[in-house]
């Protein structure tokens, strides 16, 4: 029984200790509990909120955001930020958008494609202006940010693809569910995944950590941080370009103000998930936690009728609460330990 | 250090360039366009050959559809309608682009404001400054401009909605929400105050429950959330008006989404290309709208009576706007000087194939 020993050899009762190593063990236990109290709270008020199909809501609309907040966690884990990934987004479903309007018969993966590589080419591009051109990260990408949305306008001279001109199969990429779940639920929990073990269990993926934590200890190490951080702007643009498709296929539109401002959910959500915005600390699980604690806050200030007039700042005061009372657990945590 | 500042700096403006480029020819077109017109206004003419057609935001199909009237208008009348607006419906950015406008002495202005309050100051110095100055689709306050061009009257907008509405709920009614743009769009909230008087009034829409009234910020995304929460919050909802064109689009999608097509109906104003999809899956079978082509086609015509001064800014007098035919204005003592366009178009089924735009 070597659980006993240990818990008599520091002076703490055994349940108490277990407790505290699932606390130590899960950083975002803060989260956790800020989420199931407004989960408790918003359900008394407005019972639908823990109906299927409301759940299922939440999960589509934060779907999206937890397929870039995955990207934008990689960004950020270099100490690094993209705030183009909104009009990548938008560039890409407009231009995917247009294509398959204007050719009928093109395969719905041909279209995936495209966005991936549209995508990629625009995070090459952020990539080669940080590392090569040694611009910080958050000017680079504020600047792209601008000529990516100018693109959307003079690609598509202001006019929208609308829900007629796509094909019906497109719609289904995100919508369908074959497996009894919507299609778009399934991806973003399966990019979520694959960040994970890619962040956790492979050679890059450490080293990502590594340079976020000390880039020229990094480069003692043998790590070549540059590459590192041209691979995570590559990453970034093509995970929103297929984010870009998805997209188009659930909001069956590509408008040239598609995606303005998403930039910013995803940092929240990866920030409120316990990213440090100084490189080399956070997790997927934490940031999974972060998207839905934001799909919750948006869907239930609606339903139990919060003036439309004080949502935003009700949502703001609801993200720095939730990461204050955060940072409060898990300092209690280390003191007690 | 100094010498990376400088490195950041000019990598900084080739990429601001870059977009300038990206966004260039439009701009340089119509700067060269301004010029040439400016040089001919010197000579005090009394004819008045360059406007421009101010939208509340770039990119949106309805006011580019505007356009295409607003050029029909200059070409009968043969003057030059540029088409200028900012990239987001901000009304601190229209004020700034309009200034830059009022700088350059154009002739006449047709706008759709932002927000009504806010360009009265910005108005009264066009007008100062000669210009004629005309709003569109959504009115600046009658100090700040000479004449609005009211699409349809208040009342018919708001009663061909819930028309169709009554319409779509059937025989017993039922509840309905409206889903708007933003809390302080002026021309929304006139209608949504229009149409909450006419359903506390009037027998024929007694049986219709107005349960809310939601915003959907003319943003695609926030209008699709709270069409869904309409049907989380009312199961029994029948009705979602949606007095704007993004909204209506959004709640038409978020309930085929919801396999509620048949139990939910949407119905507002929407646009034809929009809507045709959702028009014929039966989740929006009927919606209606003015004709914006029509619109800023009146609205060249009336501001170019004025700037030429055909007419001066006060009820009664009358002019003749091309094709749309004979044209009064009229004042009303909350809308100022206003001239009607006429009554709103009912878009269904049956007729939304004649339409592409």
């Amino acid at each position: 029984m070597t659980d006993q020993e240990t818990s008599i050899g520091k002076q703490v009762p055994r349940q108490k200790l277990n407790l505290l190593e699932l606390f130590s063990r899960f950083r975002e236990v803060g989260i956790i509990v800020f989420i199931a109290i407004l989960v408790v709270a918003v359900s008394l008020r407005a019972p639908s909120f823990l109906t299927i199909n409301n759940l299922t809501d939440i999960l589509m609309n934060i779907s999206i955001m937890i397929i870039v907040a995955m990207a934008q966690t990689m960004v950020i884990l270099t100490g690094g930020i993209d705030l183009s990934v909104s009009s990548v987004i938008g560039l890409v479903a407009m231009m995917v958008g247009f294509t398959l309007s204007a050719n009928s018969g093109i395969p719905d993966i041909a279209a995936v494609l495209l966005g991936i590589a549209l995508g990629a080419v625009l995070g090459t591009f952020n990539g080669l202006i940080i590392t090569v051109g040694k611009v910080p990260p958050i000017i680079a990408t504020l600047g792209t940010l601008s000529i990516y949305r100018g693109l959307v306008f003079f690609y598509s001279q202001g006019t929208w693809i609308n829900a007629f001109e796509l094909p019906q199969s497109v719609k289904l990429l995100s919508k369908g569910k074959p497996l009894g779940v919507p299609n778009l639920i399934i991806i973003a929990l399966l990019i979520a995944a694959l960040t994970f073990i890619f962040l956790k269990f492979t050679r890059v993926g450490r080293n990502i950590y590594a340079v976020g934590s000390n880039a020229d200890a990094a480069e003692f190490a043998g790590i070549r941080p540059q590459r590192i951080k041209l691979l995570v702007y590559v990453l970034s643009g093509l995970i929103s370009g297929l984010a870009g498709v998805l997209w188009l296929s659930r909001f069956e539109s590509a408008q040239t103000n598609s995606a303005l401002g998403f930039e910013l959910q995803t940092v929240t959500a990866a920030v409120v998930g316990g990213v440090s915005t100084s490189g080399g600390v956070g997790t997927i699980p934490g940031v999974l936690l972060g998207a839905l604690l934001l799909g919750i806050i948006q869907n239930s200030l609606t339903l139990i009728q919060i003036s439309p007039f004080w949502q935003l700042a009700a949502q703001g005061l609801l993200i720095i609460i939730a990461v204050v009372s955060d940072k409060l657990i898990s300092k209690r945590i280390v003191r007690s330990k | 250090m100094k010498f990376r500042i400088f490195t950041i700096a000019s990598i900084l403006m080739v990429i601001l360039s870059l977009g300038l480029a990206a966004c260039g020819p439009q701009e340089e077109a119509t700067e060269a366009v301004v010029e040439e017109t400016e040089e001919e206004v010197v000579e005090e003419a009394p004819t008045c050959e360059n406007y421009v057609l101010v939208p509340k935001n770039l990119g949106n199909p309805y006011f580019d559809t505007g356009n295409v009237g607003a050029q029909e208008a200059a070409g009968e009348l043969g003057i030059t309608v540029l088409y200028q607006g900012s990239a987001t419906a901000d009304a601190t950015e229209q004020i700034t682009l309009l200034n830059s406008l009022i700088a350059q002495n154009v002739c006449g202005l047709a706008i759709s404001a932002n927000d009504a309050d806010a360009l009265v100051p910005t108005g009264q110095a066009a007008m100062d400054a000669g210009i004629a100055v005309v709003t569109w689709d959504s009115a600046i306050a009658p100090a700040g401009r000479d004449i609005h061009i009211n699409q349809a009257e208040l009342a018919g907008i708001a009663q061909i909605q819930l028309d169709m509405a009554s319409r779509l709920a059937g025989e017993d009614g039922g509840q309905i929400a409206i889903l708007s743009a933003t809390s302080t769009a002026p021309n929304q909230n006139a209608w949504i105050a229009a149409m909450e008087e006419m359903l506390a009034s009037e027998e024929a829409y007694a049986n219709l429950e107005l349960v809310e009234t939601v915003y959907g910020d003319d943003d695609d995304t926030k209008s699709y959330n709270e069409a869904q929460s309409l049907f989380t919050k009312y199961p029994d909802l029948e009705v979602i008006i949606a007095p704007t064109t993004v909204g209506i689009a959004a709640s038409a999608r978020a309930v085929t989404d919801a396999d509620l097509i048949g139990q939910v109906f949407v119905t507002g104003l929407g646009t034809p290309n929009q809507m045709r999809e959702y028009v014929k899956n039966g989740s929006s079978p009927e919606f209606a709208l003015w004709n914006p082509a029509d619109l800023a086609y009146l609205a060249v015509y009336t501001t170019h009576a004025l700037a030429t001064g055909e007419i001066t800014a006060e009820a009664g007098q009358t002019f003749t706007a091309g094709r749309l035919g004979e044209y009064t204005v009229q004042d009303d003592p909350e809308l100022g000087l206003n001239v009607l366009l006429g009554l709103p178009f009912v878009y269904n089924a049956d007729n939304i194939d004649d339409f592409d735009w």
